[in-house]
C-alpha cells in the first residue's frame, strides 16, 4: 500500500439529486441553488456525508476491501460544491491510524480526518 | 432523551447507494460475487450507516429539548466505528441520543450518539455526530 496516496473525484452536476434519493436527505440546500442562496450559501452544496463517503472510499479502495474501514473520524469545513474536483490525501499517522483531509478548490473541506484500518 | 427505529436493508437500496458514492466493488453490488466471498447477499459500504441511522439521528437531532436553532446549524464533525458487516436482508436497529453541548468560542457543539445492532443482537456500527450552531 502506497504511504502518501491520493484519491480524485468530481461530483458531476446531478450527484446531489442521486445522493439525496440514495441516501433520504433531501435538504433544499442540496438541490436548489435559489434557496441554497438564500441562506447565505454559493449554491447547491455537496451533502457532507458523501463527502466522507469519497474519504472512506478512498481507504478501502486502497486496501482492496470494502469491509476494511473499522472507524473513521473527520471534520467539516466550509463547503463542497459539484462540478469541481476534490483531492482525497492519506498519510500514515499515529498508532497505525490513517490521516486525512479532502480539498476542493484549494480549500480544505475534510480536515481532521482520521482513520484505522482493520488488522 | 432517546429515538430508536428499525431500518430493513434491502439490495436494491445497497446498490443505489453503492453507485451514488462511487462504490464499485462486486461485493457490493452483485449478488453473485457477495455469495462467492461467503456474504448472504450484497454487503452495505461502510458509510452506508448514514442511511439506515438516519431514521433515528434525524428525530434526536429535531428534539426540541434539545433546543437546536436549525437554520443556523451545520455538520461539523462525524465519526463511526464498524464491527459485523451489513448485508441485504439484514434489520438493523439504531439507538440514537443527545450526549452533550458544550459552547466553546461563541459557537454551540451538540453531540449525540447512535449504536446500531442487526436482527441477531450484534453490534453493527457505533456513531458520533456534531453539529455546530454558529
Amino acid at each position: 500500500m502506497d504511504e502518501h496516496r491520493a484519491l480524485k473525484v468530481t461530483p458531476d452536476r446531478y450527484l446531489t439529486y442521486r445522493y439525496a434519493g440514495a441516501s433520504g436527505d433531501f435538504n433544499p440546500i442540496h438541490l436548489d441553488d435559489e434557496f441554497a442562496r438564500s441562506v447565505g450559501l454559493p449554491g447547491r452544496i455537496l451533502h457532507g456525508l458523501w463527502t466522507m463517503a469519497q474519504v472512506a472510499r478512498a481507504q478501502t479502495e486502497a486496501a482492496g476491501d470494502p469491509l476494511a474501514l473499522e472507524s473513521l473520524e473527520v471534520q467539516f469545513r466550509g463547503v463542497g460544491l459539484p462540478e469541481a474536483e476534490i483531492t482525497i490525501t492519506s498519510e500514515p499517522g499515529e498508532d497505525g491510524t490513517r490521516t486525512c483531509h479532502a480539498e476542493q478548490n484549494g480549500k480544505k473541506i475534510v480536515k481532521g480526518g482520521r482513520a484505522k484500518l482493520r488488522s | 432523551m432517546s429515538h430508536s427505529v428499525t431500518y430493513a436493508v434491502g439490495r436494491e437500496k445497497v446498490r443505489e447507494y453503492a453507485y451514488a458514492v462511487g462504490e464499485s466493488d462486486p461485493r457490493c453490488l452483485d449478488p453473485e460475487a457477495a455469495r462467492a466471498a461467503g456474504f448472504a447477499d450484497v454487503v452495505a459500504p461502510p458509510m452506508f450507516a448514514a442511511v439506515y441511522c438516519s431514521g433515528a439521528i434525524g428525530p434526536a437531532i429535531l428534539d426540541p429539548e434539545v433546543g437546536i436553532d436549525f437554520a443556523r446549524m451545520v455538520h461539523g464533525a462525524q465519526a463511526f466505528t464498524w464491527h459485523e458487516p451489513v448485508v441485504a436482508g439484514d434489520e438493523i436497529a439504531t439507538e440514537a441520543a443527545h450526549e452533550d453541548t458544550s459552547e466553546r468560542g461563541g459557537l454551540k457543539f451538540f453531540v449525540f450518539t447512535t449504536r446500531s445492532v442487526n436482527q441477531r443482537g450484534e453490534l453493527v456500527c457505533e456513531g458520533r455526530w456534531t453539529n455546530i450552531v454558529r
